[in-house]
């Protein structure tokens, strides 16, 4: 079997599945974010009263943080009661930042789970060695009450990445590519192991964000075998409690693809899919009005690094706006600290409090009909950061940080090779 | 149950995703009858005006791509879409429709044989779509007995009410 079958064969209590098996499964854990006032509705619709486990369940307010409308704040304050009165253990109000990002600085990811969460982009937990998958409303609601719920065994893909990339390339620029190549519906409904020496050796900032877009190829989950800077990661936060579950020798996989990154380009993805992706030297020059870092796949430390070091001393042209939201509010401190902010700032960016405001439109940075954005984000599709008129391009945040300061669409290499960007 | 469909198509293309079935700047509303004014908005700003209940949305591969919104499926189903039937859906999508009892059906090919206009007579327990104008029967998959539990229950929110009410059924 596979780690990722080993695993939903746990929750199920069986010995062994196959691929394509309809399961009931306990749920280890459950993140409902605030677009989903929905779930408490839903959860007495369905004749709920006391919540499966309170320890087991969190709110995340985090795609209205702070509230910008009356009804969204009406939302939060029903779903906050609703957190109260069922004694929640694991709230985050707004002031903590993305759920995908809160939830392993807390210390509640760990390898060999059952994750489900509101949110597409749960895939992200697969860089923890988690199962972790996204659901709707009525699907929490039903995790509410009894703490299960059916999956159907998915097909696992193996994608094996190897290779070096030069200088001003990214894991969001590998899987961009991988998604421009493989495209929008590859993995509808299976499971995506990331593997090969190139996954090996990235950091846990990196993993999470290509587990993260693993759903813009259709996935149901992502996986990848945790390595030392993960187990790192989730021991200092949660413990060593935890299961590792390894795949099977000579396990067979549904499809399998294989990547040498040693001469990527940055990536873009243009409008209006995330498959619609070019390496940078094949797309023609685009004024930018909108620069965006930020969310659960580009708003993380190492982003912020990345894209001070690229603005460094320079300032952001004067026709375009730098939009940047740290993905938590672990990260907004680390980045202050570390003069990430003061560099973003004094080169012309304006920071909003941490959470998805414009990655999903919103609030925090809309865009107008017929404008361009060039984003750290993870969907450029009509309509997602405002106007269907506008035009989301998706990219590294160096690469954003470097379009920021010309103006339009640039390749950030140039910036981290000069002595200014050599250093924040 | 209800296993018989017929009614108006109404065409769209592949990766049709939750953005276009259900903006983002509607995802404050909570009422059905609400959201339901925005259905496929982002796709064709005039479709909610346009349906008629019972009409029935075809599309190409990947329909329901994107975010985890329940609010997509609501919007479908409260506009009086009878039925999706698409090259093949995006997972969550699948699920929440399902979930909601909004018949869905896989059908390869289903995109180059129809026109938005014709009219389509679905049959649920076969997995057929038969297209009056061009007389042809196109054969979809059937739906798992699973799925079709949950819909001839009308949805997973009867299923439970029952289960929390101690009844069974």
């Amino acid at each position: 079997m596979h780690a990722v079958e080993k695993m939903l064969a746990r929750a199920a209590g069986v010995d062994s599945v196959t691929p394509g098996e309809i399961l009931n499964c306990s749920v280890d854990f459950i993140e409902l974010n605030d677009l989903y006032l929905q779930v408490v509705r839903s959860f007495y619709e369905m004749g709920g009263t006391k919540v499966w486990d309170p320890t087991k369940i969190s709110f995340v307010f985090d795609h209205y943080s702070p509230a910008p409308t009356i009804r969204t704040a009406q939302i939060h304050k029903e779903m906050r009661d609703f957190a109260r009165e069922q004694g929640l253990t694991h709230h985050f109000d707004i002031n903590a930042g993305v759920c995908h990002q809160v939830m392993p600085e807390a210390g509640l990811i760990r390898p060999g789970m059952i994750l489900v969460a509101t949110d597409s982009h749960t895939t992200t937990h697969g860089a923890f060695g988690a199962f972790g998958t996204g659901i709707g409303a009525t699907d929490a609601a039903t995790v509410l009450i009894s703490g299960e719920l059916w999956f159907r065994v998915p097909e696992v893909i193996k994608i094996e990445i190897t290779g070096k990339p030069r200088t001003g390339v990214y894991a969001k620029d590998v899987i961009l590519h991988i998604i421009g190549k493989l495209k929008a519906d590859a993995a509808v409904y299976q499971a995506v192991e990331f593997c090969g020496e190139y996954v090996e050796g990235l950091g846990v900032s990196e993993r999470m964000a290509v587990c993260n877009m693993a759903v813009e190829m259709g996935a149901k989950t992502a996986w990848m075998k945790p390595n030392r800077a993960v187990l790192d990661y989730v021991e200092e936060r949660f413990g060593t409690d935890y299961i590792l579950d390894e795949t099977d020798p000579g396990y067979t996989y549904a499809g399998e693809h294989f990547f040498d990154v040693s001469s990527l380009e940055p990536q873009l993805a243009c409008p209006h899919s995330v498959d619609n992706v070019f390496p940078f030297s094949e797309v023609s020059p685009v004024k930018v009005d909108q620069a965006f870092i930020g969310s659960c796949t580009g708003g993380r430390l190492e982003d912020l690094e990345a894209a001070a070091q690229v603005v460094k001393g320079r300032k952001i042209a004067p026709a375009t706006r730098m939009v940047v939201i740290p993905a938590s509010m672990e990260v907004y401190k680390k980045a202050m600290e570390k003069g990430y902010v003061q560099t973003l700032i004094e080169a012309g960016a304006t920071f909003n409090a941490p959470g998805c405001g414009p990655c999903l439109g919103t609030h925090a940075g809309i865009l107008a009909r017929g404008e361009v954005c060039v984003s750290s984000t993870n969907r450029n599709f009509p309509g997602r950061m405002g106007s269907p008129e506008a035009e989301i391009y998706l990219g590294s945040p160096a690469l954003v940080a470097a379009s920021a300061l010309e103006g339009s669409l640039a390749d950030p290499g140039k910036y981290l090779d000069t002595p200014q960007g050599a250093s924040v | 149950m209800k296993t018989g469909y017929t009614g108006k198509a109404h065409l769209f293309g592949k990766n049709i995703d939750t953005d276009q079935i259900y903006p983002g700047q509607y995802l404050e509303l909570v009422e059905p009858d609400e959201i339901a004014r925005h259905c496929l908005e982002g796709a064709d700003p005039s479709f909610a005006s346009k349906l008629q209940p019972g009409d029935i949305v075809v599309a190409g591969t990947n329909f329901g791509c994107g975010s985890s919104r329940e609010h997509a499926a609501i919007a479908l189903k409260h506009a009086g879409v009878a039925a999706v039937v698409a090259e093949s859906f995006a997972r969550i999508f699948y699920r929440n429709a399902i979930n909601l009892a909004l018949p869905l059906l896989v059908c390869k090919g289903i995109s180059s044989r129809v026109e938005s206009g014709d009219t389509l007579k679905i049959d649920l327990e076969q997995g057929t779509v038969t297209n009056s104008r061009t007389g042809k029967v196109l054969e979809g998959e059937k739906l798992s007995s699973y799925a079709m539990n949950i819909l001839d229950k009308g949805g997973i929110k009867a299923i439970f009410l029952d289960k929390t009410r101690g009844k069974t059924r």
